[in-house]
């Protein structure tokens, strides 16, 4: 990859970490125009999401993040597999940097021994590179940014659970779904979208349950006993109450994605990411030659 | 929808009630993790700065501010999950005498206790909102220990208008935290019931 391609790639980077930051997708503007208009009119509900509304519209008007946590910045590549990798590495941290110096991302990655923040968002496991190569001569790549306050609500549940009498059973991994909205209330900052793993281990659980969100929420899970999992879900947490931001209303949720990964006998975990209601993802289609041809979302 | 504006009043802040959607215009000072602590571990603030902060109101918050043309201007200020404070607030509220505490979350018992015993309320502001929010502060008039706090954790005094809150703690004891809880608890265990019954079957 010559040096002038090198640039357009960069450049495309740092418009792909600025779309995400300040740009809601399409499918998630419309579920929170849905989860809105399930709010009755004038109710704390109603109020939040109105807010909510607005401030998406600002940010995108601004070209400013729609949240100041800007989260953690994790990218998921496809690339041609006769680049190099190193490089494709090493553009998209210098990306990371640019964009942080333009307010696109907060100073958001702090020493954990020491408490320092360099201000680069640059370190030790940040930004998270998910990079693999392919047989096509383009790239696909896609970038999420999930905040601290839904991060923290994240949880992983080891069946059986005596405390909410979960088996290793469908039944068992919805009752650890249910648990989960509740036990987070409105600290996520709801309404969320869950991605949810059944199986795997502790670390490949996460990672798989934090890729549906990947998914379009407008999409249908390919598997019929996900699927319906998916929909049940979705409506019996709608039922608690929660609401937007844990006020009470009828919104708690906006969308729940599950996968399965095979499991040792040993083991079954239900790993479960919560995403807040400024989803940010996003992707584009780049040309080899570096430049941005198609939005994903 | 209800407008709370400066001077704070006790008497304003016991109007107040769980679930009221208002609207704040005056002067707030945020305050998190760094400034929380130090306060409760006894320090002082000089008597020239923060004016105000007697009596007034704390906003979780760490703020994106940028100088321009030798004035401060905030980008983005959203609220900060306010458990984090838990166990400092109620003595911040009692020494202090602060009339609202405004961040995101909701607060435990000792804070719903302070609350009602020294006329103080929590309220609510939407978490993620970070440009809303920030249109509504209209000027930073101030900034105390951005040194020796930092930016995001220093004690920034803001004038803002119309800045949109939903109280959840109020001072006569009622948390609208509590209640979501006690409900969406009684409805999760139904939900298991069923659940629970289904699979049986």
């Amino acid at each position: 990859m010559n040096t002038a391609t090198q640039k357009k790639l960069f450049d495309s980077l740092v418009e792909i970490i600025r779309k995400t930051s300040t740009d809601l997708p399409k499918d998630v503007i419309q579920s929170v125009q849905k989860g809105h208009s399930c709010e009755e009119q004038g109710s704390r509900g109603d109020y939040a999401m109105r807010i909510i509304e607005k401030n998406v519209q600002l940010a995108r008007l601004k070209s400013q993040p729609l949240c100041q946590d800007t989260g953690s910045i994790l990218f998921y590549v496809h690339y041609p597999w006769k680049m190099d990798s190193e490089i494709l590495a090493k553009l998209i941290r210098k990306a990371v940097v640019a964009a942080t110096k333009k307010g696109y991302l907060r100073q958001n990655s702090v020493d954990s021994l020491t408490g320092k923040n360099n201000g680069t968002n640059v370190g030790p496991g940040t930004p998270s590179l998910h990079l693999e190569p392919w047989k096509k001569d383009h790239f696909d790549i896609r970038l999420m940014l999930k905040g601290g306050g839904c991060e923290n609500v994240g949880a992983q549940y080891s069946l059986p659970d005596s405390r909410i009498g979960s088996g290793r059973d469908i039944a068992g991994v919805k009752k650890c779904i249910l648990d989960a909205v509740y036990q987070a209330q409105g600290k996520g900052c709801g309404p969320g979208i869950l991605g949810v793993t059944i199986g795997g281990d502790r670390a490949t659980g996460y990672a798989s349950s934090k890729e549906q969100f990947l998914r379009k929420l407008t999409d249908k899970n390919s598997n019929p006993t996900l699927a319906q999992l998916e929909q049940e879900c979705l409506r019996e947490a709608n039922q608690l109450g929660i609401g937007p931001m844990g006020f009470g209303g009828k919104t708690t949720l906006m969308g729940v994605k599950v996968s399965a990964l095979n499991r040792l006998p040993a083991s079954f975990f239900v790993s479960i990411s919560y995403m807040c209601w400024a989803f940010r993802r996003q992707g584009a289609t780049v040309t080899s030659k570096g430049e941005i041809k198609k939005w994903l979302y | 929808m209800i407008q709370l504006a400066a001077p704070f009043t006790e008497e304003k802040i016991r109007a107040l009630k769980v679930g009221d959607m208002v609207e704040i215009t005056g002067v707030v000072f945020t305050g998190r993790d760094a400034v929380h602590k130090w306060l409760h571990e006894g320090h002082e603030l000089p008597v020239s700065f923060p004016a105000g902060f007697k009596g007034g109101i704390i906003y979780h918050c760490g703020p994106v501010v940028m100088k321009k043309k030798g004035k401060w201007i905030v980008t983005a200020a959203g609220p900060t999950t306010s458990i984090r404070e838990e166990p400092y607030q109620a003595g911040i509220i009692e020494k202090f005498g602060l009339k609202a505490v405004i961040g995101k979350g909701g607060m435990g018992e000792k804070t719903r206790q302070a609350c009602q015993k020294f006329g103080c309320v929590y309220l609510h502001a939407v978490g993620g909102a970070a440009q809303v929010l920030a249109e509504a502060i209209q000027e930073v008039e101030d900034v105390y220990g951005l040194e020796q706090f930092g930016s995001p954790e220093a004690i920034w005094q803001l004038r803002i208008v119309k800045f949109p809150v939903v109280v959840t703690i109020d001072s006569h004891g009622q948390s609208l935290h509590k209640d979501v809880d006690a409900h969406s608890s009684t409805k999760l265990s139904e939900l298991m019931t069923t659940i629970s019954a289904k699979a049986k079957k």
